[in-house]
Formats: C-alpha cells, sequence, structure tokens
C-alpha cells in the first residue's frame, strides 16, 4: 500500500539536524556520562558492560569445550574445569542474559516507543547500573580470592561445604538482583504513566507488551532468588541449619527456593527475546504483525503461568507423584503460548514484502532454533522421558537453544535492529549476513550432537567421559569454534561501523513504531514537541515509506 | 525410523525401557512434524513474498480466529496426549512390584556402595538377576547424588536426609554403566559404578562364593581389577599425574610429609589405615574427602590392593 516518499528534504537532513544524546554540547565528558539519568546513555552503558560479560562468558564457554576435546585431563584438571563452568553459567545468566535486553536495549528504546522523555524514575534507573557494576565487580572478586564450583544453580549441601569464594560469588548474585528490581519497577511504572497521548494498551508496539510482562516477573521473582541467597550465605557463615541434613535441615527446600525464582528467570530471559522479534518481523515484512491481541496476552500468560511450573526441574529430586503430575501438566500449559507466538510471527510473513537484511536473518534463525528449543522441551515436561534425560547434555542442548537460540540470537538481532537509531551509524550489511550465517551453523553444530549423546547418557557436568561419546564432543567443540568465528565477525563489524562519519538516516528500515519518527541518533529530550499515536503499531496501509529508506 | 531411534536411545535393556523410548519417540514425531511446518511455512514466505520493490503492496491481515484457535488447540490436545502418557509411565515406574528384591545403596564422594539381602556388601559393581524386579533403597552420606542407568532409563537423585528409591526389572544380561548425574565435586564425572545382570544361577553363585572375576587370581591382579571396581581411580592415578589424591605411581617406600607435619613411610601399615580410616593421616597438598572402606573391604581384597600398589614401581 505504501508510496515512497520523494522528499529531497530527507535527503538533505542527512546531517543531524539538532545535536544527539552522545555530542549534546550540554552533556560533555566522562563526567556527565557517569552521572547521566538519560535513559540512552545508561542503556548504551549497560550495553557494552553487557557484552563485556558475554564476552567473558564466550571465553569461558569455549575453554569448557576445548577441555571436551578429549576424555580425560587435557589442560584443567576436575576442579578447574568445576569452576570454568561455573563461571560460564553464572555470568551468561546473572551478568549477560538477564540484564541484556531489558537494561540495554529496552532502556534505550521503550521510553522512545512509547513517545516519553526519560523512564519514570530516571535516578533509580541509574542507580540500577551502579548496583550492577558492584555486583559485577563482586563476582570478579570472587573469581580471583577462590573461584565456586557449584555450577550457577548452587545446589545444598554442596554449596554450603565446598570451599571457595561461595559467599562472595551468592552475595554479588543477590546484589544483581537489586539491579534486575530496579530496572523492572523503572519499567511497569514507565508503561503505566508515560504512554503517548492516543496510546493505549493494545496500541501498545509488542516490544513494550513482552518488556512490562518481564518488569512483573523481575519485581515479583527477583526477592526470592535473594532471599534463597541470604539463606544461603546464613547456612556457610553461622550453620543455622535450614539446609543442613545434620542438624534437620532439608537440602532440597534449596532447590524449591532456587526454581521458584529461576523458573520464572527463564522467563525473564526468552520474554525479552519474543518482544524483539515481534519488532523485526512486521518491520521487514512491512506489514502488520499476525494476531496482536494473541501475542500480546501470550506475553502476560507466559508471565503467569511461568510461576506455577518450578518443580519440573526437580522430577527426580524424590517429590511426591502427585506433585511431579501437576507440574508437569502445568509445564505443558505454559508451552501452548509460546507455540501460538511461532505460528503467529511465521504467519506475519504472509503476504508481506520480505527484505532479508541482517536483522530479519536474525530473526527467522531465531523461529528455527527457538522452535528446536520449545520443542524439545516437550520431552522434558513428558515425566517418564524427563527422569531419563534430566541432568544429561539433552538438558544442556535444550536450554542453549532457548537462551542461546533464542534470547541470544534476538538480542543480536535487535542490536542490529537499532543500532543506527542509537548510534547514527550503518554497519555492513553483507558482513552482517555472513556473520549471522556462521553463528546460525555453528550454534547447530555445537548442541545437535549434545542433545544425541545427552539421551544416550552423557551426563552434564562432567570433565571426563566414556570413549563412545568422544566423536561427538570433538563435533560439538568444533561448532563452538565457528560459533565464535561468526560473533567475533559481527562484533567487528559493529564496532568498526562506529568510524564512520554517522551515515544511518532517521528510519532506514521504514519501522512504523514512534523511535523510528526521531532523529538518529535521538535528541536528548528525545522528540521535537510530544508525538501523537492515532493508528495500531505496525499499520502500514497509510504509512509513507521514506525514500531514503534502505532496501 | 529405527535407526533414528538407535541414534538417539542407548540400548533398552529393562522392562520400563520400550515404554518411555515409544514416547519419546512419539515426541520426536511431533516434534519433527512441527519444526518441518514452522520451517517450510517460513522458506516458501521468503521466496514468495521476498521484496521486490519499495512500494509493493502488502496484506493486511490482522488476525484470523480459526487458524488461531487451531493452532491453539491442536498443539493443547496434543500436549494432554503427552502429559497423559508420560504421567501413566511415570506412575508404574514410581511404585516397585510387591516381593521385589531389595538393595541398599549408599552413595558417598565418589563411590557407590551396594548392600545385598544376605547383608554382604560390594562396591561399584551391582550384581543383579535378570528378570527380577530389584528395587534400590538409596541414601548419601555426604551431597547429592544421582543414581542413573541409562539403559535402565531410571534415575533418582540420592539425598542425605531421606530414602529414595527407584526399582527396574532388568531384561538383558549383560553390563551397564550406572554415571552420577548429580554434580557432587571433583570426582563426580568418574563416580562410575556397573550393574552386572546375570542369571539367576550365576546370582546366587555371586552371594555364596563371592565375585568369580575376583577368584583365583594373584593378589597382585585382583589389585589392578579393584582399583577401577571399588572407584580408586576416580582420584589417584597409577602415572604419576596428581589426581583428587595422590598417585599411586612409586608411592611404596617413600617418605611422605602429612598435613600435620609428621614425615611418614609408605609401607603396608600406613596403606591399610589409609584404606580403613583415610582421615587419620592426610598426605600435605591434599584435603581429607577419602572415603573410609571400613566394614566394606574384604581381609583378602585389602591384601590385594596393598599387592597392587607395591608393584606399581
Ligand atoms: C516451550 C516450552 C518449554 C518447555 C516445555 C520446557 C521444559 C523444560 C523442562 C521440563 C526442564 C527440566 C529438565 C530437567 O532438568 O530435567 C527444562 C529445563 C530448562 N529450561 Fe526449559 N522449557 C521450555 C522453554 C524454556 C525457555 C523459554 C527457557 C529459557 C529462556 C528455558 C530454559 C531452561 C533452562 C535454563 C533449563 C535447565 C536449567 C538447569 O537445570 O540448569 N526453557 N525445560
Ligand atoms: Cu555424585
Amino acid at each position: 500500500m505504501a508510496d515512497v516518499i520523494a522528499s529531497p528534504a530527507a535527503q538533505a537532513a542527512k546531517a543531524p539536524r539538532h545535536a544527539d544524546y552522545l555530542t549534546d554540547p550540554d552533556f560533555k565528558g566522562l563526567w556527565s556520562w557517569l552521572t547521566t539519568v538519560d535513559h540512552k546513555r545508561i542503556g548504551v552503558m549497560y550495553l557494552w558492560s553487557t557484552l563485556l560479560a558475554f564476552l567473558a562468558g564466550g571465553i569461558m564457554a569455549l575453554i569448557v569445550r576445548l577441555e571436551l576435546m578429549h576424555p580425560g585431563e587435557d589442560f584443567m584438571n576436575a576442579e578447574r574445569y568445576n569452576q570454568a563452568f561455573t563461571l560460564h553459567g553464572a555470568i551468561m545468566v546473572f551478568l549477560f542474559i538477564i540484564p541484556s535486553i531489558p537494561a540495554a536495549l529496552g532502556n534505550f528504546i521503550l521510553p522512545l516507543m512509547l513517545g516519553a522523555k526519560d523512564v519514570a524514575f530516571p535516578r533509580l534507573n541509574l542507580a540500577s547500573y551502579y548496583v550492577y557494576v558492584v555486583g559485577a565487580i563482586m563476582a570478579v572478586v570472587s573469581i580471583v580470592v577462590g573461584g565456586v564450583d557449584t555450577g550457577w544453580t548452587f545446589y545444598t549441601p554442596y554449596s554450603t561445604t565446598t570451599g571457595g569464594a561461595v559467599t562472595m560469588m551468592t552475595m554479588s548474585v543477590f546484589v544483581l538482583g537489586f539491579s534486575s528490581i530496579f530496572t523492572g519497577i523503572n519499567f511497569v511504572a514507565t508503561v503505566h504513566k508515560l504512554r503517548a497521548p492516543g496510546m493505549g494498551w493494545f496500541q501498545m508496539p509488542l516490544f513494550v507488551w513482552a518488556i512490562y510482562s518481564t518488569a512483573i516477573i523481575q519485581v515479583l521473582a527477583t526477592p526470592v532468588l535473594g532471599i534463597t541467597m541470604v539463606l544461603l550465605v546464613m547456612e556457610r557463615a553461622f550453620n543455622i541449619g535450614i539446609f543442613d541434613a545434620q542438624i534437620g535441615g532439608d537440602p532440597v527446600l534449596f532447590q524449591h527456593f532456587f526454581w521458584f525464582y529461576s523458573h520464572p528467570a527463564v522467563y525473564i530471559m526468552i520474554l525479552p527475546g519474543m518482544a524483539i522479534i515481534s519488532e523485526i518481523i512486521p518491520t521487514f515484512c512491512r506489514r502488520t504483525i499476525f494476531g496482536y491481541r494473541l501475542i500480546a496476552l501470550s506475553s502476560v500468560a507466559i508471565a503467569l503461568i511461568g510461576f506455577l511450573v518450578w518443580g519440573h526441574h526437580m522430577f527426580t529430586s524424590g517429590q511426591s507423584a502427585l506433585a511431579a503430575g501437576i507440574f508437569s501438566f502445568l509445564t505443558f500449559a505454559v508451552a501452548i503460548p509460546s507455540a501460538i507466538k511461532v505460528f503467529n510471527w511465521a504467519s506475519t510473513m504472509y503476504g508481506a514484502s520480505i527484505s532479508l537484511a541482517t536483522p530479519m536473518l536474525y530473526a527467522i534463525s531465531f523461529l528455527l532454533l527457538f522452535t528446536i528449543g520449545g520443542l524439545t522441551g516437550i520431552f522434558l515436561g513428558a515425566l517418564s522421558v524427563d527422569i531419563h534425560l534430566h541432568d544429561t547434555y539433552f538438558v544442556v542442548a535444550h536450554f542453549h537453544y532457548v537462551m542461546m537460540g533464542g534470547t541470544v540470537i534476538a538480542f543480536l538481532g535487535g542490536v542490529h535492529y537499532w543500532w543506527p537509531k542509537m548510534f547514527g551509524r550503518m554497519y555492513n550489511d553483507t558482513v552482517g549476513r555472513i556473520a549471522c550465517g556462521l553463528v546460525f551453523i555453528g550454534f547447530n553444530c555445537t548442541f545437535i550432537p549434545q542433545f544425541i549423546m545427552g539421551s544416550q547418557g552423557m551426563p552434564r557436568r562432567y570433565y571426563t567421559y566414556l570413549d563412545q561419546f568422544q566423536p561427538m564432543h570433538q563435533f560439538s567443540t568444533f561448532g563452538s569454534w565457528i560459533l565464535g568465528a561468526g560473533l567475533m565477525i559481527a562484533a567487528v563489524n559493529l564496532l568498526s561501523s562506529l568510524r564512520n562519519p554517522k551515515n544511518a538516516v532517521d528510519n532506514p528500515w521504514a519501522g512504523t513504531t514512534l523511535e523510528w519518527q526521531t532523529q538518529s541518533p535521538p535528541i536528548t529530550h528525545n522528540f521535537i514537541g510530544q508525538p501523537s499515536v492515532d493508528h495500531d503499531p505496525y499499520d502500514y496501509r497509510a504509512f509513507k515509506i521514506p525514500a531514503d529508506a534502505v532496501e | 525410523m529405527t535407526w533414528l531411534r538407535n541414534l538417539f536411545l542407548p540400548n533398552a535393556a529393562s522392562i520400563r525401557a520400550s515404554d518411555v523410548d515409544d514416547l519419546f519417540m512419539f515426541v520426536m514425531y511431533l516434534n519433527l512434524f512441527f519444526f518441518f511446518l514452522i520451517l517450510g511455512m517460513v522458506v516458501l514466505f521468503v521466496i514468495k513474498y521476498r521484496r521486490k520493490s519499495q512500494t509493493q503492496k502488502t496484506a493486511h491481515i490482522e488476525h484470523n480466529t480459526f487458524l488461531e484457535l487451531s493452532w491453539s488447540v491442536i498443539p493443547l490436545i496434543l500436549c494432554m496426549v503427552v502429559f497423559f502418557w508420560g504421567f501413566n509411565s511415570y506412575m508404574q515406574a514410581t511404585v516397585a512390584p510387591d516381593g521385589a528384591m531389595e538393595i541398599q545403596v549408599t552413595a558417598k564422594k565418589w563411590v557407590w556402595t551396594f548392600g545385598y539381602p544376605d547383608g554382604s556388601v560390594g562396591i561399584g559393581k551391582l550384581w543383579v538377576p535378570v528378570n527380577k524386579p530389584v528395587r534400590m533403597v538409596m541414601h548419601s552420606e555426604d551431597v547429592l547424588h544421582a543414581f542413573y542407568v541409562p539403559a535402565f532409563r531410571v534415575k533418582a537423585d540420592v539425598l542425605p536426609n531421606r530414602y529414595t528409591e527407584v526399582w527396574f526389572q532388568a531384561t538383558e544380561v549383560g553390563d551397564y554403566v550406572i554415571p552420577c548425574a548429580e554434580y557432587c565435586g571433583k570426582g563426580h564425572s568418574e563416580m562410575r559404578a556397573y550393574v552386572k545382570v546375570v542369571s539367576q544361577q550365576e546370582y546366587e553363585k555371586f552371594l555364596e562364593e563371592g565375585d568369580p572375576d575376583e577368584k583365583g587370581k594373584p593378589p597382585e591382579e585382583l589389585g589392578a581389577l579393584l582399583y577401577t571396581n571399588f572407584g580408586c581411580s576416580a582420584c589417584h592415578s597409577i602415572d604419576g599425574t596428581k589426581g583428587q589424591g595422590p598417585s599411586w605411581k612409586g608411592i611404596y617406600g617413600q617418605q611422605h610429609k602429612m598435613t600435620d607435619g609428621k614425615i611418614i613411610t609408605v609401607d603396608e601399615n600406613y596403606i591399610r589405615t589409609s584404606i580403613l580410616q583415610p582421615q587419620a593421616e592426610v598426605v600435605e597438598g591434599f584435603q581429607p574427602i577419602m572415603p573410609s572402606f571400613q566394614g566394606q573391604i574384604r581381609e583378602r581384597q585389602l591384601v590385594a590392593l596393598i599387592a597392587y600398589i607395591k608393584s606399581l614401581k
């Protein structure tokens, strides 16, 4: 339907018409960054920090995979190996995935999408960043002073009896939880209070719906994690006996507490990924999303039912058959909203005008990989099958398909999608697509063999293994190198674009949501005047495709 | 599609395994169907609706109640089928049949010990008769472990504060690995035992006369066998590399410094004490993590292990 605006003015306006948030003369120098309350700058600082964590966690992952090339000790003994996989998991979960999309991209984009000047509580936003930094430093200290070998799950009684810096690490997780809560509170308030005139709940972009659902989980679930971590520290320091069987405690209680947070937390990880995909697909299809309401409400449904399925991580822990039955049933119930979303995204490509630029390639990768991740969850939800698969590499592959194949791929797609908006520079699209292809291939080579060896009986958290598994482990390690190469290329491609002059147009992809209505990069106060909304998001019927949009 | 089954699932050697495998394969087919459905949609649409011009018209379809209902309800029904199937077969696997033979399992870092109905005890190797239901009553002496026999499709965590149980009925004679499936620290990946499924006669013979593999062997050879069976190999190497515990290579006759500063010469008595009361003297640079084998090891086995260590020059 869309016409092209043939506007010479748009061409002439390539140079920013106003100073943007990066070059604003009123906010110059390092100090202005460290004390900023601008959601965009905080988002950017979060972006660099979480990417650094991703790099650290990624290096740990490559080290772990390298050790697994052969059975027996290659270059790490069992003790080092156990520390390496613990760090990999803890860094990826607590320092990267949980904050990455909400706190980095969400911070930057959400207020823009709502047509707001900033989040509801800008200072709380900055506080959340500093709390994150303190938590991250504590995590680093705990690595330096002794290492941690409990796994990111900290199961008792192992975690209460092992040596190392477990106390420091659990306190770090406690602190990081507050940063997550602060972000969540901020987003809930922002979504309720700061929507542009004309933007009712069902005119909000789906990104906002999903980040809002995530924020609810962050606020409600994270305190449980905090309390659990405090109990663990008390147990280690004072032997209070909540988890210690020798003095009447129950180690399995820890697992209930832990998963009561950490299962909802897997939705803190995936919902933001879904948020990004719901933006990229309509934009690169140039048509309205299929089933807007169902996608929006699925996010809320996932957030709510997600609180009731934690026991599915504990089917072998000796829980009662009744409990196991209920948890299994609810696990299947929570799978349905995800299935609905996948079908709705795929259907959005019907009758579309599809561009395969880098962000869309990531979105398509997400569709395929998340589908595999979700579908393999069905094996695990089925009680008798999970008994066999629990704590094997099958589970490792499953959650990597959702967390890496889902969330990380979506995050990369989102970074490529909003990069021109955030920094005003365009990266090389061809290189971006090659990197995406390598990541896709490398990812599958790394994790498909893990499904096979897992169901063949290879337990997880093993630094050595029976010879029969070696071919699959080796294949997986080779895959991890392809994956690593793809990620490096993507990073170099993005970073080297920062040396270009600002060459991105305001709305390179012809997106309909409000963040594309302001200049790239946005001015400090986001919009000149108050934008308002008079149509549903993703409505291309009356939308004018800008003449300078990238093909 | 037996190749697919063989690719993913290990040899099935218990009566419950085939039911678990059938459900596994049912879910596998569902997965393949839905994956290729999504893949097909994506590929088809990308080819058909690839952008040809900036002004290309696009459809404005906001939703379609029939389609959306069908992809909510059909997956829901399929999921419920999988749920009931899985729950049902789980229930059957939970309760051991009456009259099942009972075995007491003790897990500790990083050894499995099995207590038979007649009071005898074995380490690292579980003898069971074929085609007889066997119920394992399990507990841990330290952290969590998990008893897992991939070939039987059974698994249960082993806890320090209460008994958990699994049962199985092996259908094929053979040796099957029991890897520890709940992370338990340094020796986790080597906390390995075996189930030895034998005929009823052989099983009875084992109860009367002990492990036939251990019979008629010179002490050094028997020691070498016990080194792996008892799981000593999880911590002690025989080639000089440092593990969780000191390597055995050439230690006999050496002088070792203990954590309390004492210098001790490794002789028969020292080795014997180390096996029975490992915490009594700990070599400097190591932690007191070795479990005691008191009451679980026969005199003959002790002598054999000492002979084996002596032989490692
Ligand atoms: C689509 C529906 C899904 C189903 C039916 C499902 C089912 C399951 C089940 C039953 C387990 C426990 C397996 C075991 O430990 O034996 C599990 C583990 C796990 N799942 Fe999912 N899952 C789904 C989606 C997700 C999503 C969206 C995420 C995260 C973004 C996720 C992350 C995880 C993680 C991290 C674990 C294992 C954690 C650990 O033990 O370290 N899953 N899943
Ligand atoms: Cu164990």
